[in-house]
């Protein structure tokens, strides 16, 4: 499965489009992690524990959106964007879309 | 009498924000001299003689916390206006360092040019009053092998 972000892959021909593709998750960071970050808070610095959540939250998201892709026969997913909105305090959607396709 | 842990929390938030702050800078110059090798195009398309290449996404994302002297002065900054110098460097350390670990996502996959970068900003929370003031960056391309 070839994923990228630009409109074509390079050297290579799309011989058939298949719709959008997309992949979702909902996340919240845990106590253990939010009592580090109130301490955080106050001398600053990178937030570890969220950066890591974050990553962890659009790699499922993508996975989900490749997991869709591959249902519906597709070998690559172009033109990518995640977004990222907050649901409520506290807690954030990810989210992966893109067109699926059938390369050679 | 409650003015006191606040200038407390204030000053222990200036010293240790601005140590941490110039060692991140020092670092992330650092690591930018090392991957300068990696070039990263805002340009949708590669040029067609990379047509031939192998594509891969490429991503980095980094969190960023405020730290407590910055969220006073940027508390005092909005009564009066005007640029706020202590986000400002705030986001310039996000972005970069964004950008530093998807380049470095882009060499480990063997990647040395990164087309269609995208950046997304996104606060987690809204930095209100019992809430983190944070702040997130997210870094994407298609790098070419």
């Amino acid at each position: 499965m070839i994923v990228s972000n630009i409109e074509i892959i390079p050297g290579k021909r799309i011989t058939k489009h298949l719709g959008m593709v997309q992949g979702n998750t909902v996340r919240t960071k845990h106590l253990g992690r939010d009592i580090m970050a109130v301490l955080k808070n106050i001398v600053g610095g990178e937030l570890v524990g969220y950066t890591e959540l974050l990553n962890d939250a659009r790699q499922e998201a993508t996975d989900r959106m490749i997991e869709q892709a591959k249902s519906i026969g597709a070998n690559a997913v172009l033109n990518v964007r995640f977004s990222t909105s907050s649901v409520s305090a506290g807690a954030a959607e990810l989210f992966v879309y893109g067109t699926a396709v059938v390369v050679d | 009498m409650e003015l006191i842990p606040l200038l407390v929390l204030t000053i222990i938030g200036y010293l240790s924000g601005s140590i941490i702050e110039r060692r991140h800078f020092r670092s992330i110059r650092e690591r930018e001299s090392q991957l300068i090798g990696i070039l990263t195009f805002s340009a949708k398309l590669p040029p067609a003689e990379d047509f031939d290449k192998q594509s891969v996404l490429v991503t980095g994302n980094v969190v960023i916390s405020v730290d407590y002297f910055k969220h006073i002065s940027a508390a005092l900054r909005n009564l009066i206006g005007g640029r706020v110098i202590a986000y400002e460097t705030l986001m310039d350390r996000a972005r970069r360092e964004a950008i530093l670990r998807m380049k470095t996502d882009a060499k480990e996959k063997g990647a040395s040019q990164i087309f269609n970068v995208k950046l997304e900003t996104s606060s987690i929370s809204k930095g209100g009053a019992n809430q983190i003031g944070s702040v997130e960056v997210f870094a994407y391309g298609t790098g070419l092998i």
